[in-house]
């Protein structure tokens, strides 16, 4: 069948997309848990702060399971309560701040990378990345030159940084899965 | 100083743009819409053809994610909302045709006379305090979705002089596979700003872009209540066969 053509998700979906707690995948207590930070960038090089990000990896084991409960809700008032934090959903939302900046509380994906999907206003079809922590055998498919932007900066202990180019000389390698 | 652009500036550029992709989704380098030009990639997407590839799965929600009061934006608030009371429904069917079942449909549009509850939203229309104008459901076995909300009223951007948004309710749709995933816009039937619009004609093949407007279906009306639209939503991208018997 012939697919619904996409659209922008323009600026105003910041009061409809976004919940709390979009970016804390990983339970507070979880020792394993990890910080991945970045900023969003446009081809001027300026912060992109109407960018809405999407993340889908595999737990600490490499298993992608995938568990509902990303946007629990409260039955009183509806609000979101959070994911329960036993289960690990695997999913994730993060709307760029007014730097254009993003981050995300995890785990390290069994698989080795995180899945990222990258709307904003401007963007007229989504695009996929991936964020790698180490060498991977995939990473040998990329060219050369560019394979540094698909690799996560290690800061420090638990914490790493990637920061998204939609356009220019450092853009990022975007997939197409066909 | 470059000058404003004009509708007829954007009307020429509509006419000479290159057709997008046979899939019928935009190219994501599209100037007639402004905010385009910075925010696409120059270099091509690499092709990922990992049978073991991640985005082959996806994000799972249930009963946890969503409220009863979600599908219906006309009773999120102790009063109803101004407008034109209307339902939308349809199925979300894989490129193969086959249901999307038990996933997530989310929604939002700006109120009856063309307001988004969102401070950056200046046009100087009311807002309505019985609106919100976000929904949220879980498609069913058969893959049908179904929201009651009011019609949103059209809205002027400052994309070029008198630019003004045909109205439209704002989709986001998951699939079995991450590779699905779609955020879209649906619009209603014979409205005249159509041909203006650099965001749907972003879509450049015609039929592709009449798979973005809804059909009103009078056997979806109910009589002393609210007009009935149909649309269907077919997802594009690949999924992990072992996927196909759904979870």
């Amino acid at each position: 069948m012939n697919p619904t053509p996409s659209q922008t998700v323009g600026p105003f979906y910041g009061y409809a997309l976004p919940f709390p707690g979009g970016g804390d995948l990983a339970a507070p207590a979880d020792p394993a848990g990890i910080t991945v930070h970045g900023y969003v960038h446009d081809g001027a090089g300026d912060p992109v702060p109407d960018a809405l990000l999407e993340f889908w990896q595999a737990d600490a084991s490499g298993e992608l399971r995938g568990a509902p409960g990303t946007l629990r809700r409260d039955l009183v008032d509806g609000s979101v309560i959070g994911r329960h934090g036993v289960d690990f959903t695997g999913f994730g939302r993060v709307a760029t701040d007014a730097d254009g900046r993003w981050t995300l509380r995890t785990v390290m994906p069994g698989n080795g990378y995180i899945s990222v999907c990258v709307f904003a206003r401007g963007l007229l079809h989504h695009l996929f990345t991936r964020i790698y922590f180490g060498q991977d055998p995939f990473l040998d498919t990329v060219p050369p030159q560019r394979r540094h932007t698909l690799m996560a900066v290690r800061e420090r202990e638990g914490v790493h940084r990637f920061d998204i180019h939609l356009q220019g000389e450092k853009e990022t390698v975007f997939f197409d899965f066909g | 100083m470059t000058q404003p652009l004009t509708q007829a500036d954007i009307d020429r550029e509509l006419r000479e743009a290159p057709a997008g992709p046979p899939s019928g989704h935009p190219d994501r380098d599209f100037a007639p819409y402004r905010s385009s030009v910075l925010r696409h990639p120059k270099q091509p997407l690499i092709s990922v053809k990992d049978p073991d590839a991640a985005e082959l799965s996806g994000p799972v929600f249930g009963v946890t994610d969503v409220t009863a009061l979600d599908a219906d934006l006309t009773r999120q608030h102790p009063g109803e909302p101004l407008g034109e009371r209307i339902t939308v429904q349809g199925r979300v069917l894989d490129r193969d045709g086959r249901p999307v079942r038990g996933q997530l449909v989310e929604v939002w549009q700006a109120n009856a006379s063309g307001r988004y509850r969102h401070q950056r939203d200046d046009h100087p229309a009311p807002l309505d305090p019985n609106f919100t104008g976000v929904g949220r459901c879980l498609t069913d076995d058969e893959g049908r979705y179904a929201f009651t909300t009011i019609k949103p009223g059209a809205y002027p951007w400052r994309n070029h002089v008198n630019a003004w948004r045909p109205a439209h309710i704002h989709f986001s749709l998951f699939g079995a596979a991450f590779t699905q995933r779609l955020v879209t816009q649906m619009y209603f039937p014979g409205d005249p700003l159509f041909p203006y619009d650099p965001i749907l004609n972003s879509v450049t093949d015609e039929r592709a872009r009449q798979r973005l407007v809804a059909a009103y279906a009078h056997e979806l009306s109910q009589p002393e209540w609210s007009l009935g639209y149909r649309w269907d939503i077919v997802l594009d991208g690949p999924a992990a066969t072992w996927m196909e018997e759904g979870r």
